[in-house]
């Protein structure tokens, strides 16, 4: 369950994506503990507005999210973070983006459409990302270059097909990540 | 602000309220303790010091006693809300009966070894 005593040095990666589309998977398919769940409060408007004070009302929200450990070498330990990408968490994003090596946002190509909110936060912090379209199995592989025009992507963002359940298929979507955080880099 | 308890407050969700088990402190600054930050016990502060804690302190110590683990995996064995563990974590800092290892702010300078750590890593692990 610890970390190995020599660990010194934590990373984290984002694993955003819209409800559904495999990020607790790919997290499960890589991560060396059993992934757990930390529990955050978010306060968000209410539905309806009151008219009188002109001022939403709020309510506290609870959000569960899984995350999953990777130990890198002797003193790395890198940290998955599953992030649901709606709009109304854009709260926990706050925490969650400082710091972050970067994001893999999982699309599903058959509900793109889902996908613009999740690439609109992503942008909105900062984060640089690689797209993973989860290939569900007896499904066609969508052609990369239909899904990259369809989410209006910029031409350097990586987009690379995955198996959320393959643990090297998943291991290689963070490798192209990676890469395109180090090339980015100069 | 009255000092005495709120008795709007309904207490649907959880037996004991929130602010029972963070004896009324507030969360911690934004950067501190954040998802990613390693925290132990230190060595002997299970015993003497730690006898006054709240169970919900006791039981994050409890946790941490033989290694290190990170603030989102205390949140994620102990069942209790990040922002709680935060703020007990502040407490028992403030004690002196933890140690915590920060991650390292982001410097230019070192990120592309942080991420060529990550990706050799990476590709060792999984031979992709």
């Amino acid at each position: 369950m610890y970390l190995d005593p020599d660990v010194s040095n934590s990373v984290k990666i984002l694993i955003v994506g819209h409800f559904g589309v495999g990020k607790t998977t790919l997290i499960g398919s890589i991560s060396e503990i059993e992934p757990l769940q930390t529990e955050e409060e978010i306060t968000e408007a209410s539905e309806g507005f009151d008219d009188l004070s002109g001022t939403p009302n709020k309510t506290t929200t609870t959000v569960a999210m899984d995350f999953g450990r990777l130990t890198l070498s002797e003193t790395l330990v890198l940290y998955l973070f599953g992030t649901p990408g709606q709009e109304r968490f854009k709260e926990m994003w706050e925490g969650l983006s400082r710091g972050a090596l970067g994001a893999l946002v999982l699309v599903d190509p058959t509900r793109l459409h889902e996908s613009f909110a999740v690439l609109d936060l992503v942008e909105r912090f900062g984060l640089t990302y690689a797209i993973g379209v989860n290939h569900f199995e007896g499904t066609t592989e969508y052609p990369l270059d239909e899904v990259r025009e369809a989410l209006n992507l910029a031409a350097e963002t990586p987009i690379v097909h995955c198996d959320v359940r393959d643990q090297t298929s998943s291991a290689r979507s963070l490798i192209t990540l990676v890469q395109h955080l180090m090339s980015i880099l100069g | 602000m009255p000092d005495g308890p709120d008795e709007e407050l309904e207490l649907t969700s959880v037996l004991v309220p929130l602010f029972v088990i963070t004896n009324g402190r507030g969360l911690p600054a934004d950067h501190e303790y954040e998802h990613t930050a390693l925290v132990t016990a230190r060595e002997g502060a299970s015993t003497a010091a730690a006898r006054a804690l709240s169970p919900e302190a006791r039981k994050v110590m409890d946790l941490i006693t033989d290694g290190f683990l990170s603030v989102a995996e205390v949140s994620g064995h102990t069942h209790l809300p990040l922002g709680i563990v935060r703020i007990l974590l502040a407490q028992l800092e403030e004690d002196g009966l933890i140690l915590v290892r920060k991650p390292i702010p982001r410097v230019e300078r070192v990120e592309r070894e942080l991420l060529s750590a990550v990706l050799d890593g990476l590709r060792t692990k999984f031979g992709a």
